[in-house]
């Protein structure tokens, strides 16, 4: 069991713009930097690697760059943002074997300044792009518009709790500085009123475009308590790739609305020692808003099709049920393929949060839903 | 092969196991992969029965008629071909013969207008569940796609 035997006791971000100068190589090195100059750690003492399989930096670059010891663990997870908390649930299960002793985990992205990923014709993958882009399924915005439409007629949820979960974000990111949307609040009527994207999906209903990198420190719990920083557990980790799962064009089996978070929920759930009532405080992956009600049925939170119901009444605020995303989220702090969520959930813990939850001291953390998908619980 | 028509639109890039679906399409039949062995459908095609293991494939004669499982309307930031179409419905339809075979097309207003502009239907005209026919249409002449005309009453 990797129960609570490892903890991140390192954290550190670039800032977030829409447009940084410098390379995602300078950015990523910079984050890992500030990270283990958070944790305490030598560069060189990092012998473990983990990031995301559509990161540009590799470990061979990073390494050398940050001045890295001989390396004995290295890992990608792909998917996109389905890839976040696994790349902390990998250096963890790493560390705990024993196959390494310090591991970094890092994302840098300038997906702002950067091109839209979908606007490249030449890189379309057979499998499914034939069976969506010649027919206008262009982006993650419509396919997942897709599911958002049935979701709706299904259950009866609406804008209004599409909304419920804009706005959140938006309250949170108002609180905290670092936030592209620090100081732009949102209402219901700037967001009744938005331009579409793919209806039912609004502006608002998509993440940011941002440039910025991120990066945690992974030790054993026995080194973490030496550490500057007070630990934060890995108390479970999960990865869930479902059967007959299609990834985001999720069209072809019996309940496409019943995604990954559903898989990695049933083996994060399984190996904890509390289950989501307890959560105090959660990260949910925010690409679009309506992920967060499909995550917050997955990940046990209300029963099916009770997930937009559950966002009223403020209970996705500060004070609410399950705060979350309380720096902002991809939504409205900026969008890093969810490693800004990683790192919030650790500032939560730590009782550094620009919006603490008081005394919180358990947190979800999960990656993208609608593509093979992670997750962490985070506890002190 | 070409990746786009003259207009600017993409065409379907088929993988290996795509590449029957697309060759029938070209004759104006609509065919689902089935497992010759267990006679189970599946979408979309692969090499291998997920239930049974077998190899064996057969590529069963569909009827064209399923119902609107959802559908989005698209607004821009598109590819500039998209963008002159915008805003335009795509539909995903659930076949007849297995609703878990959903397929992804643009919308006509009428079997016998399988050129219909991506707009022919008012976006306030569709509902979930709605009842659609496949239609064929040859967007070159090497290249046939399915459309779905949404049928009236």
């Amino acid at each position: 069991m990797l129960r609570d035997r490892t903890a991140i006791v390192g954290i550190g971000q670039t800032r977030f713009a829409k447009h940084l100068e410098e390379s995602e190589k300078a950015l990523a090195c910079r984050a890992v930097l500030a990270a283990l100059e958070d944790a305490g750690i030598e560069p060189h003492e990092v012998d473990a690697l983990a990031s995301y399989t559509m990161e540009e930096t590799d470990e061979v670059e990073l390494a050398k760059a940050i001045g890295a010891g001989d390396v004995t663990f290295f890992s990608r997870i792909g998917f996109g943002g389905g890839g976040s908390c696994a790349t902390v649930a990998h250096l963890a299960m790493a560390v705990a074997t024993g196959q390494a002793s310090v591991g970094v985990a890092w994302r840098s992205r300038k997906r702002g300044s950067g091109r839209r990923p979908w606007t490249n014709t030449a890189q379309q993958l057979p499998t499914p792009a034939q069976w969506t882009r010649p027919f206008g399924l262009l982006r993650p915005a419509d396919e997942i518009g897709m599911l958002a439409r049935r979701y709706m007629h299904e259950f009866g949820a609406t804008r209004d709790h599409l909304f419920n979960v804009a706005l959140a974000c938006r309250n949170r990111a108002n609180q905290n500085p670092a936030a592209i949307m620090y100081e732009r609040p949102l209402t219901r009527e700037m967001y009744m009123d938005a331009r579409w994207i793919s209806e039912p999906l609004c502006l608002y209903d998509n993440c940011l475009e941002t440039d910025g990198a991120l990066a945690c420190v992974i030790v054993g719990a026995e080194r973490a308590r030496d550490c500057r920083q007070r630990p934060v557990y890995l108390h479970s980790v999960a990865q869930g790739l479902p059967a007959q799962h299609h990834g985001m064009v999720n069209y072809w089996n019996d309940d496409p609305l019943t995604g990954p978070a559903w898989t990695a929920a049933r083996q994060l759930w399984k190996t904890a020692d509390f289950g989501p009532a307890d959560v105090d405080v959660a990260q949910i992956y925010d690409a679009f808003t309506p992920l967060i009600p499909l995550s917050l049925e997955g990940y046990g939170f209300c029963g099916r099709g009770e997930g937009a119901s559950f966002t009223e009444g403020g209970a996705l605020e500060l004070g609410g049920r399950l705060p979350i995303n309380t720096g902002g989220g991809g939504l409205s702090e900026g969008y890093v393929h969810g490693f800004n969520l990683i790192n919030e959930g650790v500032k939560q813990l730590r009782g550094v949060s620009t919006a603490q939850v008081p005394d919180a001291a358990t947190c979800l953390v999960t990656a993208g839903e609608g593509v093979p998908t992670s997750a962490v619980l985070l506890r002190t | 092969m070409d990746t786009m028509t003259a207009e600017g639109l993409l065409l379907p890039w088929p993988d290996d196991d795509g590449e029957p679906f697309w060759d029938y399409a070209r004759r104006g039949e609509l065919r689902v992969q089935a497992c010759a062995d267990c006679g189970r459908l599946r979408f979309p095609p692969r090499p291998c029965c997920p239930h049974c293991g077998s190899f064996e494939e057969e590529w069963r004669l569909m009827s064209g008629r399923g119902r609107l499982w959802s559908y989005v309307v698209a607004h821009p930031p598109l590819l500039p071909a998209y963008a002159e179409r915008a805003p335009y419905p795509v539909a995903l339809v659930e076949l007849e013969e297995d609703p878990r075979i959903r397929l992804v097309g643009t919308l006509t207003n009428s079997v016998r207008r399988p050129n219909a502009p991506w707009n022919a239907v008012p976006p306030q005209r569709l509902r979930i569940g709605a009842p659609v026919q496949a239609v064929f249409q040859a967007v070159t002449p090497e290249v046939t796609v399915v459309r779905w005309a949404l049928c009236s009453g």
